[in-house]
Parts: C-alpha cells; structure tokens; sequence
C-alpha cells in the first residue's frame, strides 16, 4: 500500500474479477465517427457545438445504418459549454436521423468527458440496462460562451426580482463601468490560477523532460497522423465537414529544425529551462466524434462489425493545489491499478494511446513510470511500473498533430485504437490489448483498456 | 424542376408569347410517382400480327384502356404499332399509315411506341431493310411528335415473346413517367429472361444495391430512386465527399462506404461491405465519373490519365471482382453511366469521350460473362442533365445545349436514375449488352 493515500493495488488484490469473468456481458466498440478537427478560429469558427455534434452523429448514423433506430442511449458533453445548451446531447439527437426515442444525457469531466461517457455507457450495456449506445464529446474554443461580469449579473437578476420603479432604479444605480466589461472563458485552474501549459511546465521541469525529446514526440504525432491518412486509415472514421476532410491543425511536412525554431510559450520564468513552445503543445481546436457501443447480441442482430470490447476502466485524481503532483499527472496513478486488478503489466499492452495534452505531459508520465523510486514511493510497487515500448504508444498520431477539442479527443482515440486492435487481432489466442490515458483538469485521469474482438 | 424558360413558357403571357414569337416550347414531362396510373388515357394497337393480340391481352390485364382501332377525335395516351413480321418495306405501310390518323389525338406526354425484330437477324435482304426502315421511321417520327409525347421502339431478337418478361418490362417502362426523357431510342431484348415484380410499385424489393458516386448528382438520385423502388442501398463515394454522401445515405436509409473506388481492393471492399451489412448484392450502379477537359493539343498525363483510371479502369477492376465473387451469382444486374459524348464525340473531351465509349465496349464484351449467373450488365448514356455539374456551363452554351434535342430541355437527373432503376430490375434480366441513351432524342450522336 503506497504511503500517501493513493491506494494501488498490489499483487494480492489484483484477482478481483473483470467484467467478463462475473458473468457480465461484454460492451463492444462497433465503429466511430469523428468530424475533422479544426483549429480555433478556422474552418467551424461560425459552428456550435450542437451543429458539430449532430454532424458527427449523422455520420455515424450513415456509416452504420442506424436511421430511425431507438438507441439505449446517448451520452456526451462538452468542456466550453453555454448556458443555453444544457440539453446539448439530447438536443442533437433530436437534430440527427436517429429515432427521436433515443434517450440521451450531457456528461461534463474536463478533458476527460469523452472517454468517460464511453466507460458509463459500456458498464450500463455490461449490466444489461442498455443494448446500444453512442458515446461522444464536442467542443469549440471558437464558438465559447462570454460571459458578463459578476457584478452585472447580479444587478440583472435584482432587476427581475424588482417589482417597483424607484426600487429599479435603485438597483441600476448600483452598476459600474467595469461590470459591463464581458469575461472571456479562462483555461486557468480556479485553485491555482495558473494556466494549464504553466501547470504542465512545472512538471516538465520537475521531470527534466528535455526540449528536444518533446519536438521528436511532436513530430512524431504528425508524421504517425499523416501516414494514417494516406494509408486510408481514417477512410471509415471520419466524415468530412464545412470543406475540411483531414485535421487542420497537422503538419505533414514539418520537420525537427522547424519544431526546434520556435520560442517557448509556457513556463517562461523558468529561463533556459523553458521547453514548452506552440509546437510541442496542443493548440485550441473545434471538433466532435462519437463513438458507437453495443451488446454482442445487438450488433450481430444487425450485422455490425466488432472491433474491441471495453474492458474495464479506472480515475484517478491528484493534489496539484498543494502542489503535490503535477496537474495532468492522474494518469501515472491510474494505470498502475487498472493494470494491477487484471494481473497486467506495461509489456503486456499492445498500444498505447497517451492523450498529448502536451509532448511533455506524455513524457512526464512515462518517466514517473520509468522511475524506481517514484514507482516505490508514490505508485506502492516494488520498483520502477516499466518502460512503454515507444514504437507502440500513439502509432497512428494524437493530439499534437490532430488537434485537441477537448471533450471531443475520448471518441477519437477510442474509435481508433478499436480499429487498431481489431485489425491486429488475436496473437496465440491472446487478444490484442490497448491502453488509453487522458488527464484533466483539476488534476483528474480517466484510463481504460481495451482488447480486440 | 423544369429549368426556368420552360417554366415559362408552360403559363400564361408566357406561353402566349413563346407561341407568337415561334420560339422553342418544351413542355413539362409527364414523370412516375408510385401510384400514379401508368399511361393517361386509352392504348391503341395497330398491327395484324398474333404478337399484337398477345399484347393486347397482356395490357387489358394491367387495367389499361385498350383499343385496336382508334376513335377520331378521343384522346389516347399511347400507339402501339406492333411491325415483328414485316418482311417487305411495302408492309410497313398499313399499320403506320392506319395510326398516322390518331397522332394528332396523342395526348401530352403521349407514347408511340414500335414492337419489331431486328434487322441484323433478319434472313432475307427485305426483310432486313423493312426492319431497319422502322429504324429510320421511329426516329423521324419521335421528332414529329409534341408537347413532351415521345417514341422508342422494342427490339425482340429471334424467338423472342412479346409476353416474356423482359418485353413487358419494356413495354411498361415506355408507356410510363420512368421514361420521360428517353426519346427516339431503340431497346433490344435479347431473351426471355427475367421475371416480372410481384408489385410494380416495388419492383426492387429486397435488393442489395451499391452506388458509386452517390454524395450528389446524379449518383444521389439515383440512390434515392433504387431506394423508392424498395432496395436497401449502400452508397459510396470519396472520403472527401463524406459529408453529402452522410446526408444522402441517411435520406435514404441505407449506409454509407467511403471509399475511393481506383483503390485496387475497391471491388473486394463493396463486396465486403453489401455482404457483411446487408446479408446480399444484387446490383451495382457505376456512376461515379470525372470530367477534366482540354483540346488534345493541351492534354496532360494527370487530366488523361484520373480519367480513364476513374470512369473505364475502375469499373473494369471492381468488375472483375464481382465477377468472381460467389456473392454476385443471383441474377445480379451491372449499370453503368456512359454518355452521348462517347458516342458522338464532344469538343475538348478527348479523354472523358474515351472513357466512356470504352464503357460501352466493356458492356458488351461483360454480357457474355454474367450471363452463366444469369446476371446482366447494361449501360444508359445520359445526355444534358441539369445538374450542378452542367449549371457551372456558361448560360449561352448551357442553354443551346438543353434546346438541342426533340423535347428541348434538359434532362433531370431523376429521368437517369428511373432508366437504370428499370435496367436494373428483374424485369430487364432479358436485357443485356445494351445502351440506351436518356437524352430527350438529342441531335448529335446516333
């Protein structure tokens, strides 16, 4: 047991049973669909996010044949959310082919929100409350809410309780020149105020995760990225939109010298020790995917593909405030237990999918992992969790180069690792098997595995 | 929609105007709905032959108002002249001249329609020139005719029933809206295959069909009309077009397969899909083609080359994969889109000329091999369709062009997509080999 209250779980607890094992049905992934992902301010910058989410689920629809049918339920959400869309997912339902009969909720967990609505759809299919699902997640750094000043709000809502004259006018006269200034939506933790990138940089440093390790994870997400769309990887898991068919924010003929050229943008006090440029970071992107779920009995009643179960899934959440652990550091946390309650090690994942927050998040996390001490103190094992074998982790691109909508990246990367995995099948009668990670914020990790069907 | 000048000229000032000043008056065509009556008025059949009889007793079964012998002055919705055993140029005479007398009472969007033999299997000089005489006579004839009636002849090779299926198929898709902007054309059955729908409203239920091309167009048409006639589709087009071609699968409640039909395992993957999905394939409709346009003299390797590998190299591939597929052996049905361009020829399309007059070639030369399956594969060569593509033509050529055939309008991508549902059918499986132009009697080309 670790010493610090993050509980992982050791050997000897590791024989709790997985789904499958206690009798539960399985939760397959029959395909996805994902609009490309478009920078902020680009091709969706007059897009909201009900017209990208309908448009991805349309997709879906189309791809799979589902016109008219009563799904068990759709679930997705968004991070940048307006006030106004407060029934986002049903109302896109409504606005898609599907039976308007297809219940459907909004889920809200930062950057996280995607693959968690496929971890509660898969467990409510698992139990048999459900036979069909689509998962997914939108969002625009586009088309954000503004929102007004504390101090209007208020007096607009004294206004509307007012019933006289005078007492309005009373109220009115409260108002100042700043309160009709309109906030713009902050990416700042509330707790810390510091940006997600300075948060990251503070880790990047702690870790010494070098500049130029970060450019060749960069460039390696686009090349990875390009090379699946030229080899028609994306053909079945993307549907164009508004003019664009690939993600606009890859660079296919990037390089390393142009990666290397760029100043950093976050953690600029650090000095020399500044690592983290626009090129090895995320940059704001609009985008939607979904992702569609099934019982074995549902999809093979219509003929639909299988390409991986969901298997199981773990959070986690860590004290960033108190500056504990770095803010996108759940994940470190997270895997070892989920891996723990399978009796599973690094080595034994075929893929991995490490969501790109940003290139040093995702180096941060494999050097706590490579660390025997943290791995002693921290995760409560014997030594270091392992080594991810890099020529497995994000082979077909991820977040840097495709861009980072953030509720939107769950779907993306769940479709296509599913697809990976099915394509891999089974080696020996083992199953292909793949890791997704993806930090939040307010220090939060949702991983899960997946394994080929 | 009729294109704005014949909307016209078909009210009021318009039409009175158009009238005074001699200028073109197409008119608005007669074109299916489900349900509607097949032909609007009585059938009259003209011809001595026991196959005239035979037809005549088949279309009294089909609810139709039959007649042997006109009433002057009654208005008749289609003429029949029934010419399969002339043997002399001299016995053409009684029959078209004994109809000549009702032409006048042909009601709008009126049908004459020619049952012959061909003249190619005839076995004696006369009797060959008196069958390709009603060649010559039904393209004259179908010029004469007006306000959007139109005339088409069927072809009966040797041994051939007018009650096989294949006929009758013919018979009712001439008389009927499917065929509205078929003009002038000749349609040969070769044999008496095929089978008739056991309801006409539906005539392709329970097919599996793929449509190439299908995110707009004509291909989205088409994919709309096979849907109409009771088929489960898949359409299929570029990835980059995935967005219309998302639309229009969900219009149409089947699925979409983006895919680039010159990928080399572009066959396999159709299959694959229309199995695995939908359990079948029964039809697939070539449509998707390119147009890149230059003299020959400013030809380069890009523009011929996406060509050919789009419009002819790909159907031959994904073909070959059909053909030897085990999941393409139930009376399947190939159609495929040429054009009037590859049979008359156009200015600056060398290469799309080329392409689709090798469409034609391919035709025929693949009749033969779906046949052992019982399979067909015909093509239709559309000429001016009024679609997106030919609205970005300049106004002045656009609007010559649309004038320049017997109905004197464009076509509509519907009148495309009725004549390869048709070719498409049970009731076409005597059908094979053929092409058969939709180009309201254009006047370049054959």
């Amino acid at each position: 047991m670790s010493i610090d209250g993050q509980s992982a779980t050791g050997p000897d607890q590791s024989a709790r049973p997985t789904a499958g094992a206690t009798g539960l049905r399985r939760a397959v992934v029959v395909g996805g669909n994902r609009i490309p992902f478009a920078r902020a301010g680009g091709a969706y910058a007059k897009s909201s996010n009900q017209d990208m989410l309908t448009a991805a689920l349309d997709g879906l629809i189309a791809r799979f044949g589902l016109q008219d049918e009563r799904l068990g339920e759709v679930a997705a959400g968004a991070v940048l959310k307006h006030s106004r869309d407060f029934n986002l997912t049903r109302e896109a339902v409504l606005g898609s082919a599907l039976s308007a009969e297809t219940p459907a909720y909004d889920l809200q967990q930062a950057c996280a929100t995607g693959l968690e609505t496929v971890v509660g759809l898969s467990n409510k299919i698992k139990l048999g409350q459900i036979d069909s699902a689509i998962a997914g997640g939108v969002d625009s750094a586009s088309d954000a809410p503004v929102v007004v000043s504390e101090g209007l709000r208020e007096v607009i809502l004294d206004l509307n309780r007012a019933k006289t004259l005078p007492q309005r006018l009373q109220i009115l006269s409260r108002l100042r020149p700043k309160d009709l200034a309109p906030l713009a939506p902050g990416t700042a933790e509330p707790r810390t105020g510091l940006s997600m990138g300075e948060h990251q940089a503070l880790t990047t440093a702690q870790w010494k995760v070098s500049r130029e390790a970060q450019d060749e994870l960069a460039l390696n997400s686009h090349r990875n990225l390009a090379a699946a769309y030229e080899a028609g990887f994306f053909d079945d898991l993307i549907t164009p939109y508004r003019g664009l068919s690939r993600d606009g924010n890859m660079r296919a003929d990037t390089s390393a010298e142009k990666l290397a050229s760029l100043k950093p943008v976050f953690g600029r006090n650090l000095g020399a020790d500044a690592t983290m440029t626009a090129g090895n970071s995320t940059p704001l992107t609009d985008g939607a995917s979904t992702v569609l779920l099934a019982s074995d009995e549902w999809a093979d009643a219509r003929d639909l593909p299988k390409l991986a179960s969901v298997v199981d899934a773990e959070a986690a959440a860590v004290d960033f405030v108190h500056g504990k652990d770095g803010l996108l550091m759940a994940p470190v946390f997270a895997v070892p237990r989920l891996l723990a309650r399978h009796n599973l090690t690094l080595a034994d994942i075929d893929y991995f999918e490490i969501h790109e927050a940003f290139a040093a998040t995702v180096l941060s996390t494999l050097a706590a992992w490579e660390d025997e001490e943290f791995g002693r103190t921290r995760l409560g094992l014997d030594g270091a969790l392992g080594k991810v074998d890099r020529s497995r982790l994000n082979v077909n691109g991820s977040s840097l180069a495709a861009g980072h909508p953030f509720a939107a990246t769950g779907g993306r990367i769940v479709a296509s690792l599913a697809k990976l995995l099915h394509a891999k099948g089974s080696t020996d009668g083992r199953p292909a098997r793949g890791l997704v990670s993806v930090c939040a914020a307010g220090g939060l990790g949702v991983v899960a595995i997946l394994e080929s069907v | 929609m009729a294109d704005k000048y014949t909307q016209l000229v078909n009210q009021g000032l318009g039409k009175n105007v158009a009238k005074r000043l001699g200028l073109p008056q197409p008119a608005l065509l007669r074109r299916y709905h489900p349900g509607q009556p097949l032909i609007p008025g009585p059938v009259v059949i003209q011809g001595d032959s026991a196959a005239a009889d035979k037809l005549g007793t088949e279309l009294l079964s089909w609810d139709l108002d039959i007649r042997r012998h006109a009433v002057p002055g009654e208005q008749l919705g289609a003429i029949i002249l029934v010419l399969d055993e002339v043997e002399r140029p001299e016995d053409l005479g009684r029959t078209v001249l004994s109809a000549a007398a009702s032409l006048r009472d042909l009601a709008p969007s009126g049908r004459v329609l020619t049952v012959s033999r061909p003249a190619a299997e005839a076995v004696s000089p006369a009797a060959a020139a008196a069958r390709q005489g009603i060649d010559g006579l039904l393209r004259s004839l179908a010029k004469e005719l007006r306000a959007g009636a139109t005339g088409n002849g069927i072809l009966l090779a040797e041994g051939v029933d007018i009650t096989s299926p294949s006929a009758l198929g013919a018979v009712r898709f001439f008389l009927s809206g499917r065929s509205a902007f078929v003009d002038g054309q000749f349609l040969k059955i070769s044999d008496a295959g095929g089978t008739l729908p056991q309801d006409a409203d539906i005539p392709l239920a329970g097919k599996v069909a793929v449509v190439t091309g299908a995110a707009r167009g004509i291909g989205a048409q088409i994919a709309r009309t096979l849907h109409r006639d009771g088929a489960t589709l898949v359409v299929v087009d570029l990835p980059a077009a995935g967005d219309h071609l998302a639309a229009v699968a969900n219009e149409v409640k089947g699925t979409a397969l983006q895919l680039d039909i010159t990928r080399a395992d572009a066959g396999q993957r159709i299959i694959d899909h229309a199995v695995q999905r939908h359990g079948r394939l029964d039809i697939v409709i070539h449509n998707a083609g390119i147009t890149r346009d230059k003299l020959l003299a400013n030809m380069d390797p890009a523009r011929w080359d996406s060509v050919i590998n789009i419009n002819i190299a790909a159907q031959l591939r994904i073909n070959e994969a059909l053909l030897a597929s085990e999941h393409f052996s139930q009376s399947p049905r190939i159609v495929t889109v040429a054009s009037t361009s590859g049979i008359a020829g156009n200015r600056g399309q060398t290469n799309y000329a080329a392409s689709k007059g090798g469409v034609m070639g391919m035709v025929r030369a693949t009749a033969p091999l779906l046949a052992e399956a019982g399979g067909t594969i015909n093509a239709v060569a559309p000429g001016f369709i009024e679609t997106e593509m030919t609205a970005r033509i300049p106004l002045a050529i656009r609007e010559t062009a649309r004038r320049l055939n017997s109905l004197k309008q464009g076509g509509q991508p519907a009148d495309v997509a009725e004549t390869i549902a048709f070719l498409a059918s049970d009731s076409a499986g005597g059908i094979s080999g053929e092409v058969l132009r939709v180009c309201g009697q254009n006047l370049v080309g054959a």
